[in-house]
């Protein structure tokens, strides 16, 4: 028989496992409390550090008319073709003469084909939206606030305040916005405000076939939306007026207004 | 929305080039026509009014009363027109509690407050207060009831207190001109200022409605001057008429002036939006803007008014002429709010097509009710004059034989 043995390994093997029982506790409180801290973060919106905008590339763009479709799903939009918070026109530009521009319905329903003229320079197709400016001439005018911007700089409308006097309609310079035709309030596109709050895309960026559409952040240097104003010429919509848009338009040609 | 889709709808096929889709519906339509309209008699008959009483044109005395309560009875219903255009006119009133303070809108309510109740009802009550603490003694039974409450109470017309009131009253007219000057110049900043829009967008737009504003009261106060005397069996005061139509040429030649100044100011610097306004007045706006607003409108009475004032033509002539350019001058200023209204929205602001407005008949924004609207300042006024009445004391009665 063995005496006076050491200890056996297994026993120092437990007792150093027992001694170590505390640091295991604290180690997994850690982790836990971090989990814990890291889900509490997403639930705290700060507006302060978001600035939306939208990048559109006009050579991707098919014309097919899904974003305007899911936009009017998605926010509700009056069926009707005359209310639109997307849409999408078609350039056809001819050798000579004036730029042919169409929308049917929106564009909702994609375009009817063209018949084909020898003459034709180029077609090209341009998705339109609310312009989210950073001087809005639409917020200037509204006589008791009602549109307003907000703090991570998307143009919005308080439905239960607006008085329907349809001035900003008239101020705004690209026919942005409707009146709502049973609300009997001014409406146009929020960037699907509730879906960009939650870390959603708007609709129709998440639908859109070709990515014509880029949605992120202005500021955020790792957001797509920089990439593509890295990577491209873009403009925005008349410039001239001094509205400041945050929608940019890349490869959009002189004929576009 | 069911309305607008069935007028809409058999009009789509006179839309010519590309309108953005939000453009179909067309916004500001006849209610807001009669908004600068109404505000633009106001101003003009006030300014009218404050000739006599602080330049001493003694001439325009018969007048004097009648332009006052003549710019009342339309403040009164200018803001209706406005009101019954909202979405949602139970939320109107919240211009006033929270004006946003950058908006040019959201200053008329209380541009509109200040000139109706510290310049005109003041300058009225202090124009009446004589003859309402006398008429609160002669008179009996309900009427001198009314007397005594619209006299508030005083009862001293001494020499002193009388002077007083004609201190006062001065001095409320001399804030009031520039009241009035405020009031229509502001609705046309409203306009004016609307940088998105190349028909409304010009620095001039205030000056131009304040002046026609002058037009179309002066034009107004002789209407209504020469038909209530008419009416009365009195004879018109041809001397206050002759300074009248004088002076009513005068604003119309500064007006046409400034319409013509923008106009080749435009013309000449043929900015983007040059083709489609072009288009715009050769095609749409071609009956009101060159028929209505200038022929019929601004040069036919200004040709009627010349011979009338400086030819040789007999008194009962000279009256017919007034008249009918004082109703034509209406004409052509009601022509020119609607060109400015709808005319701004009649092309798309992508600057390659028309759109088309269609007057309803029935409805809110149809032409009974802008009729009705255009009626009640009339109705308004014969029931002050009867309380108020501002009939000149030295009138004589037409003869008959």
């Amino acid at each position: 028989m063995k005496t006076d043995e050491p200890k056996t390994p297994r026993r120092e093997f437990l007792e150093t496992c027992g001694k170590s029982i505390p640091r295991w506790v604290l180690f997994f409180a850690t982790i836990r409390a971090g989990t814990l801290l890291a889900a509490e973060e997403p639930e705290v919106y700060d507006p302060k550090q978001h600035d939306y905008a939208m990048g559109i590339d006009i050579h991707k763009c098919i014309g097919c008319g899904r974003c305007v479709n899911a936009c009017k799903i998605e926010n509700k939009v009056p069926e009707e073709p005359y209310y639109f918070r997307t849409w999408v026109e078609r350039y056809v530009i001819p050798a000579e003469g004036e730029a042919q521009v169409d929308s049917p319905n929106g564009g909702r329903d994609g375009f009817p084909e063209l018949k084909t003229e020898p003459d034709m320079l180029r077609t090209f197709f341009v998705p339109k939206l609310c312009n989210q400016c950073a001087n809005p001439p639409c917020v200037q005018v509204c006589p008791v606030g009602a549109t307003f911007a907000t703090q991570d700089g998307v143009v919005l409308i308080d439905e239960s305040y607006c008085v329907g006097c349809r001035y900003c309609i008239q101020a705004c310079p690209y026919g942005a916005r409707y009146l709502h035709p049973v609300k009997k309030v001014a409406d146009k596109c929020t960037f699907c405000y509730h879906r960009i709050r939650k870390g959603l895309l708007p609709a129709c960026v998440e639908v859109c076939p070709t990515q014509a559409r880029v949605f992120g952040e202005a500021g955020h240097r790792s957001s797509p939306l920089r990439r593509f104003l890295r990577f491209n010429d873009v403009t925005v919509l008349k410039p001239s007026l001094n509205t400041d848009p945050k929608v940019y338009y890349a490869g959009a040609n002189r004929e576009v207004r | 929305m069911g309305m607008f889709l069935a007028e809409i709808a058999p009009e789509l096929h006179k839309i010519t080039g590309y309108i953005y889709p939000n453009e179909y519906e067309l916004h500001w339509g006849i209610l807001i026509v009669l908004y600068p309209y109404l505000t633009g008699l106001v101003a003009g008959a006030f300014i009218l009014a404050s000739l006599e009483r602080v330049f001493n044109v003694k001439v325009l005395q018969p007048v004097y009363r009648l332009s006052l309560l003549t710019a009342l009875s339309f403040l009164i219903v200018a803001p209706w027109p406005l009101v019954a255009h909202l979405g949602h006119p139970e939320r109107s009133f919240e211009m006033f509690l929270t004006p946003h303070t950058q908006s040019a809108m959201a200053m008329f309510g209380f541009v509109y407050a200040w000139y109706l109740m510290v310049i005109l009802l003041l300058e009225i009550w202090f124009d009446y207060r004589k003859e309402f603490v006398i008429w609160s003694r002669e008179r009996k039974g309900l009427s001198k009831f009314i007397y005594k409450i619209l006299s508030l109470g005083t009862n001293d017309i001494s020499e002193r207190a009388l002077r007083f009131d004609e201190k006062v009253g001065r001095a409320i007219t001399i804030i009031g001109i520039p009241s009035a000057f405020l009031l229509h110049g502001y609705v046309g900043f409203i306009f004016g200022s609307v940088k998105a829009n190349p028909w409304w967008s010009s620095v001039l737009m205030p000056i131009v409605f304040l002046f026609s504003a002058i037009v179309s009261g002066m034009a107004m106060v002789l209407l209504i001057y020469m038909i209530s005397t008419m009416f009365r069996l009195k004879n018109i005061n041809m001397g206050c008429i002759n300074k009248l139509s004088e002076l009513l040429l005068y604003a119309m030649i500064v007006d046409f002036s400034l319409e013509i100044l923008d106009f080749i100011q435009r013309l000449y610097e043929a900015e983007e939006s040059i083709n489609i306004l072009s288009q715009m007045i050769s095609n749409r706006l071609f009956i009101s803007l060159i028929v209505t607003q200038i022929i019929l409108g601004t040069l036919v009475p200004m040709a009627s008014i010349v011979w009338a004032r400086f030819g040789k033509v007999p008194d009962e002539m000279r009256r017919m002429l007034y008249f009918v350019a004082a109703i034509l001058v209406q004409v052509g200023i009601f022509s020119t709010r609607w060109n400015v209204v709808v005319g701004g929205q009649l092309f798309s602001k992508s600057l390659r097509g028309l759109t088309v407005y269609k007057t309803e008949i029935m409805g809110l924004e149809g032409l009974l009710m802008s009729g009705a609207l255009l009626a009640t300042p009339f109705v308004i006024l014969y029931i002050i004059t009867k309380f108020l009445p501002p009939w000149s004391k030295t009138e004589t009665q037409i003869s008959t034989q």
